[in-house]
């Protein structure tokens, strides 16, 4: 069974704001039928203030489903309808103290509803964006259309190039045999053949001059620039899902890093930053072990000599 | 009160009678079979006796004719790896749409390598059309694979004439019966089934231990090389305690299978009226005419599995569903999009499934605790009104992505 937070248990045995609500003037229908997960959320929204003044749920869906829908139910009331419109699917899993990787699509599925009823409220044709497809990185909860747009996108050739851009197989490794199979459909489609052997394109650095090897190859200064540059090449992927990471300190091999944003309360931090040590030991060809700022504030104690 | 099992088609409890046939092969007799000493000569001689009873329990005319294994999922790996290793020029193989996992996924696999998968279809009660097969079986098949029982409606299967058929034309069969063994008799010397697959933990036994039945003269090669354990056949050290205790559940199958096909099924028939008296828009999905004693898969229009499980889990009653949720796809089981349930119903469906530890008291109490799980839940449901399903529901609720 799922490892569900009292939180969703909580929300999935007292839902709050069940039922039609009658006077509605927004009503978003969402989900899949056929996934088996399907919401139906109604606002009154004060014309004057813009405020939602009352918001109910039906859904027709699994336990983390209607967990979502009671928590979005919650996070929306008297809000307003442009602040409500900011509300991401992160915003509902975190009220709920998480979800599981192959739930966070209810979470996803509570936004949309929003949006849809919202719309609906304003007169608008809601358009949807959604694709959906199956779980491949559980992980980091990347499912198989993202990987294959992405593939298609940016010319991808390789598992590693993958988890960059996605993330997807960046944790375990064990959905590596999935992320060939997608790469191997898609190349094949533009007439190129996977090779399991081919080395994702990188930068060769710059030779070091011949006074750095006397120190272990780099310099102090050239090695803090080359960690930078790793985690630079990081951060665009954690943007993507609403996050950032810097660079706080390097103390030989133990690297501080701060996280920021959505990847700060993000149950997959330790994944992340899992992510970035594996990247960083790869780049730099040496053990590193990367370490969440907040632990400089609290430096070991020393024992006193003298 | 205790908590009542009603999921013994995902596993079962131990016997008592079978933990304590094993235990002496933990601390005392711990011996490798293949020793000549004495700390491995007794343990030869309880793998010799587990094998008759395995033997009796499946009608196999040899001993020899039981290979141990695993589980059910290596059985199955085995048998079809087998024959396609036996028969290199045979590049197509007939399987059903509704079988385990453990054949579905491997026949997946092979169709990337460039097999020919036929996947035998079903009708709305889960029924195999016999034409269709007949139709399939020629001699570029190099293994038919069908299952004895479904483990999700319990809908038994003409294995028998199934076999017959494909001896008929010079192809191998295989069955996987983990859920039949021990439900139903079972006489394989009198039948044409070259393979048939056996899972220890659906029948009281421990998990992490299983047999293939391969019938003498069959054309077989092995998936694991080794050591000479199982006459080559199945290299590695004999998990022995678990094959005790494997010969011992089959020693006490063998004296229940009357006590399962009327006790059993009388308490299933209980539950399943009981359910269907009184909660509407509910039925049995199947054949309820033709199935294992022990299962009854009931659909609940216009609510989701998971949601029943969760509820009744809180109410100290185990169970299982057929909806996307349980498992993480994104498909409701592929055994009721088979059989073409609707999906407002095909992930409502439930499935109790019940051994001869269970009480009619249990079913008495299971019985009264679904209609308010089941209310509870469409209370929350976009389909469901007052006190019924709203006018044409699949108009009425139309979310956006289908």
């Amino acid at each position: 069974m799922w490892d569900y937070s009292d939180k969703v248990k909580e929300h999935f045995f007292q839902p709050r704001n069940v039922g039609a609500l009658p006077g509605a003037n927004g009503i978003g229908d969402v989900g899949s039928i056929s996934c088996g997960d399907a919401l139906r959320l109604s606002i009154i929204v004060d014309p004057d203030t813009d405020v939602i003044e009352d918001a109910k749920f039906q859904t027709f869906g699994c336990g983390s489903a209607i967990a979502s829908s009671s928590a979005l139910t919650e996070i929306i009331k008297g809000m307003k309808v442009e602040d409500a419109l900011k509300v991401t699917n992160d915003d509902i899993a975190d009220f709920l103290d998480g979800l599981p990787p192959e739930k966070m699509h209810c979470s996803v599925m509570g936004r949309e509803a929003l949006q849809a009823a919202i719309a609906n409220f304003k007169g608008e044709e809601w358009a949807d964006d959604h694709e959906e497809g199956a779980l491949v990185c559980k992980c980091f909860a990347v499912d198989e259309k993202l990987i294959e747009g992405l593939v298609r996108a940016n010319n991808l050739h390789t598992v590693q190039e993958v988890t960059n851009y996605t993330k997807a197989g960046g944790g375990c490794c064990a959905c590596h045999e999935g992320i060939e199979e997608i790469l191997m459909r898609v190349m094949q489609e533009r007439g190129e053949i996977f090779d399991a052997d081919s080395k994702p394109a990188v930068v060769e650095p710059e030779p070091l001059p011949i006074a750095a090897t006397a120190t272990g190859g780099m310099t102090t200064v050239q090695r803090i620039r080359r960690i930078e540059a790793v985690i630079e090449s990081i951060r665009p992927n954690l943007r993507m899902d609403g996050g950032d990471t810097e660079l706080v300190e390097v103390d030989g091999n133990t690297i501080y890093i701060k996280m920021i944003g959505a990847c700060s309360s993000c149950g997959m931090a330790s994944m992340t930053i899992g992510g970035i040590q594996q990247r960083l030991m790869e780049e730099l060809g040496e053990f590193i072990k990367v370490v969440p700022a907040e632990k400089l504030a609290q430096p070991p104690r020393k024992v006193a000599h003298g | 009160m205790a908590d009542i099992y009603l999921d013994n088609n995902a596993t079962t409890q131990c016997d008592p009678k079978v933990v304590e046939a094993m235990l002496p092969f933990f601390l005392e007799q711990f011996g490798n079979p293949s020793s000549i000493h004495s700390f491995g000569a007794g343990v030869g001689k309880a793998l010799g006796r587990a094998r008759k009873q395995i033997q009796a329990l499946l009608g196999a005319a040899h001993d020899s004719e039981i290979i141990l294994t695993s589980c059910g999922t290596e059985s199955d790996n085995t048998a079809i790896l087998s024959a396609l290793k036996c028969f290199p020029n045979r590049k197509e193989i007939i399987t059903t749409t509704v079988e385990h996992p453990a054949v579905l996924a491997l026949c997946t696999q092979l169709e990337k390598e460039g097999y020919t998968i036929h996947r035998l279809g079903v009708d709305n009660k889960g029924r195999l059309d016999l034409e269709e097969y007949k139709r399939l079986l020629t001699p570029n098949v190099a293994i038919v694979s069908v299952m004895w029982a479904n483990n999700e409606t319990g809908n038994l299967f003409p294995v028998v004439e199934m076999a017959e058929m494909a001896h008929a034309v010079g192809v191998q069969f295989h069955t996987d019966a983990v859920q039949a063994v021990g439900k139903v008799p079972i006489n394989l010397k009198d039948t044409k089934i070259d393979m048939l697959s056996v899972s220890g933990h659906k029948l009281h036994a421990p998990k992490g231990i299983g047999v293939l039945y391969l019938k003498r003269g069959s054309r077989f090669r092995p998936l694991f090389r080794g050591g000479h354990q199982e006459r080559g056949r199945r290299a590695g050290t004999e998990n022995a305690a678990s094959v005790v205790g494997l010969g011992k559940a089959c020693e006490l199958a063998m004296e229940h299978i009357e006590f399962e096909n009327s006790h059993v099924k009388a308490l299933r028939d209980r539950l399943e009226q009981g359910i269907l008296a009184q909660i509407p828009n509910c039925f049995v999905t199947g054949d309820p005419g033709n199935r294992l004693p022990n299962t009854a898969n009931i659909a609940f229009e216009y609510i989701e599995g998971e949601g029943i499980l969760m509820l009744l889990n809180k109410a100290g009653i185990a169970a299982s569903s057929g909806s996307a949720c349980t498992s993480g796809s994104l498909e409701p089981s592929h055994v009721m999009r088979a059989m073409d349930i609707p999906y407002t119903a095909a992930h409502g469906t439930i499935r109790f499934s019940l051994s001869r530890y269970n009480t009619q008291v249990e079913v008495d109490r299971v019985i009264a605790a679904m209609p308010p799980i089941v209310a509870e839940l469409r209370r929350l449901s976009p389909y469901w009104g007052e006190d019924g399903p709203v006018t044409e529901p699949e108009k009425a609720f139309a979310p956006v992505y289908g």
